[in-house]
């Protein structure tokens, strides 16, 4: 076991399907991140980094191995457990999953409230500070239909960042965003390693996001083929 | 409205900005929750007047126990009796007195050519006692051959002849052949079978229905002896008077026992009755569409929550908020145009259709049950919400 790990993965396997139909997406994979860094994984469509991050937060079912996160066994683990570590995880989806009946504050809150107990006026301060943070002061208060698709994939990060999450899971963040805004996002990502220890997984395929990354890690067809520092 | 919701349920109200969030597919379902209201408070409002105008009757009437045949159905759908059993009911150890009680149907025609039923109840004028207090100071006045009570709420009934009545002029008109002359006035109203009532004595009722005879009555009206119990009364009755086709019931009882006849075994009670579950059916249609319509164009986010951590009873929440608003927002509406059609129904039918406490408070709680019911079917559409798809 590595010392200060977030994330450690040890022999995991992971199969679709069933009966002659079942085909193996992950092949036997070991890997641990350090808390604090921010990884990036890569890969061809169909290598099984998005199904790996699924594994990792908490979105799956671990048949085969062993996951840890944040220093609790996935593997076995009840639903009750998995939906008590997943409030610890910040997600951002590439198609950014906005409540369209919630404006961006309002989503932004959503993150905040899942942990209950949140005060409404703070919670609400935190909202605009972020969506400050990330320039849309202006824009707290616009559906998401009213959003640019720049501008919602903002939303989205503000929302998986604003409850201050121990690891943020990110598939393609970047990938709406213009180059100023993309690095905005990841210099934050990278900030909150610093200063809080956020541990950041990111599935990617940018490359100008990948001299920023402590690591990158490369997948083909369910496996590991390239590990190294960014 | 969302700030206040905020503060109530202490979370963003989802359900409520979904809801507003697509305007017209809520006012749609408000409109068909209001439509569905409507439909239970129209079928309520009439079989509460087919209850109400059955047993408004008993009110012309003064007693505890009433011998019927077992032939009828109802007070004024009622067999003959035997008068000889009110002889030998007089006998019976509790009993006060007895009087008998004739019942017919009398067509009356309009000064306008058309014809109105009056429901015409026959009398002993000597016995006032069993009269209601409306009418037993007008008893003594009926056994002038050929008078009658004339009841002002008759349907159709010109208001210048009741105007003339209740002036003291009276009022002489032709009835099966007859003719009788109205003295006065009492109000009961018309109802299904009749429509309006009219009192006379037994005498002028054996003259109006030659065919009817003074020993076969239609009941016997029993008052007993103070401080006896009815019941007790009852059993003596029911022991001493000959077995077979003969109903002994206290008054009280014997409405109860017409309104669930015409509730459960007339067709018309039946039909109302399947018109009350056709209304909550429609309205539990309705939401579950509108709900499970709209959990499915939100699985996204819903998906999206639940990999954030949200758990079940939140999702639970948001549709059971969503059932609830659907509710109160339409049970207001169907609330309100009920009122108005209730006012033109009495307008046009001059039946007893009205709105109370009781029955819209019933209407609102059996939405509201509706709507949660329809939620619950709809969340089982939540299970399909699955995080791991979104990536």
């Amino acid at each position: 076991m590595i010392e200060d790990a977030a994330i450690e993965v040890q022999g995991l396997n992971h199969f679709f399907g069933s009966g002659e139909a079942r085909k193996q997406a992950i092949f036997d994979i070991d890997l641990s991140v350090v808390r604090g860094s921010l990884t990036i994984l890569m890969g061809p469509s169909g290598s099984g980094k998005t199904t790996l991050l699924t594994l990792i937060g908490c979105l799956r079912e671990v048949q085969q191995g062993s996951v840890r996160v944040l220093g609790h066994e996935l593997y076995g683990s009840d639903e009750a457990t998995l939906v008590g570590l997943r409030r610890r995880l910040g997600f951002i989806f590439q198609a950014h999953n906005l409540h369209e009946s919630l404006t961006a504050a309002q989503n932004v809150l959503m993150g905040l409230q899942v942990h209950g107990g949140v005060n409404a006026a703070k919670g609400r301060r935190a909202a605009h500070h972020i969506l400050d943070l990330l320039g849309l002061a202006d824009r707290r208060d616009y559906l998401p239909g009213n959003l640019s698709g720049g501008q919602k994939q903002r939303v989205a990060v503000a929302r998986a960042l604003v409850s201050n999450p121990e690891i943020v899971l990110a598939d393609e963040p970047t990938a709406a965003l213009d180059k100023a805004s993309g690095h905005t996002v990841v210099e934050m990502l990278k900030a909150l390693g610093q200063t809080r220890g956020t541990t950041t997984v990111m599935v990617t395929h940018d490359p100008r996001i990948l001299e920023m990354a402590d690591r990158v890690i490369t997948l083909e067809d369910g496996r590991i083929v390239a590990d190294s520092a960014g | 409205m969302s700030q206040l919701l905020t503060l109530l349920f202490g979370r963003l109200p989802i359900g409520w900005l979904q809801l507003s969030h697509s305007r017209g597919r809520f006012f749609a379902a408000v409109a068909g929750v209001a439509f569905a209201n409507l439909l239970v408070f129209m079928q309520l409002g009439i079989m509460g007047a087919l209850n109400g105008s059955t047993v408004a009757p008993y009110a012309l009437l003064r007693a505890d126990i009433i011998l019927s045949s077992e032939d009828g159905n109802t007070l004024t759908d009622a067999g003959h009796i035997p008068r000889a059993r009110m002889f030998q009911a007089l006998g019976v150890p509790g009993v006060a007195a007895a009087t008998p009680l004739f019942i017919g149907n009398l067509p009356f025609t309009l000064p306008d050519g058309s014809s109105v039923s009056l429901q015409s109840f026959g009398m002993d004028v000597a016995q006032p006692g069993f009269a209601a207090t409306e009418i037993a100071a007008a008893l003594a006045r009926l056994s002038l051959e050929n008078t009658a009570l004339l009841d002002e709420a008759t349907r159709g009934m010109p208001p210048d002849v009741i105007a003339d009545l209740t002036a003291g002029t009276p009022f002489t008109f032709e009835t099966g052949g007859n003719t009788l002359t109205a003295i006065g006035t009492m109000q009961v109203g018309g109802g299904f079978m009749a429509d309006g009532m009219m009192v006379m004595s037994d005498q002028t009722f054996l003259r109006a229905f030659p065919n009817r005879s003074s020993g076969a009555p239609n009941h016997i009206l029993i008052r007993t002896d103070d401080g006896v119990s009815v019941e007790a009364v009852i059993a003596r009755l029911q022991a001493a008077l000959p077995a077979g086709n003969l109903r002994v019931q206290s008054l009280v009882g014997a409405a109860e026992a017409d309104q669930t006849y015409m509730s459960v075994e007339r067709p018309t009670g039946i039909i109302f009755g399947f018109g009350v579950f056709m209304g909550i059916l429609v309205g539990l249609v309705i939401v579950y569409q509108v709900l499970s319509t709209d959990v499915a164009d939100h699985l996204r986010e819903y998906a999206t929550f639940k990999a954030m951590g949200y758990g079940q009873p939140f999702f639970l929440g948001i549709v059971f908020e969503e059932a609830i608003i659907l509710a109160l927002f339409g049970f207001i509406p169907g609330f309100l145009v009920s009122l108005g059609l209730y006012a033109g129904l009495v307008n046009v039918t001059g039946l007893p259709v009205a709105m109370d406490a009781s029955r819209a408070i019933l209407v609102f709680l059996g939405t509201l049950a509706a709507c949660t019911l329809s939620g619950a079917i709809a969340t089982r559409r939540l299970a399909n919400a699955d995080p791991a798809d979104l990536f």
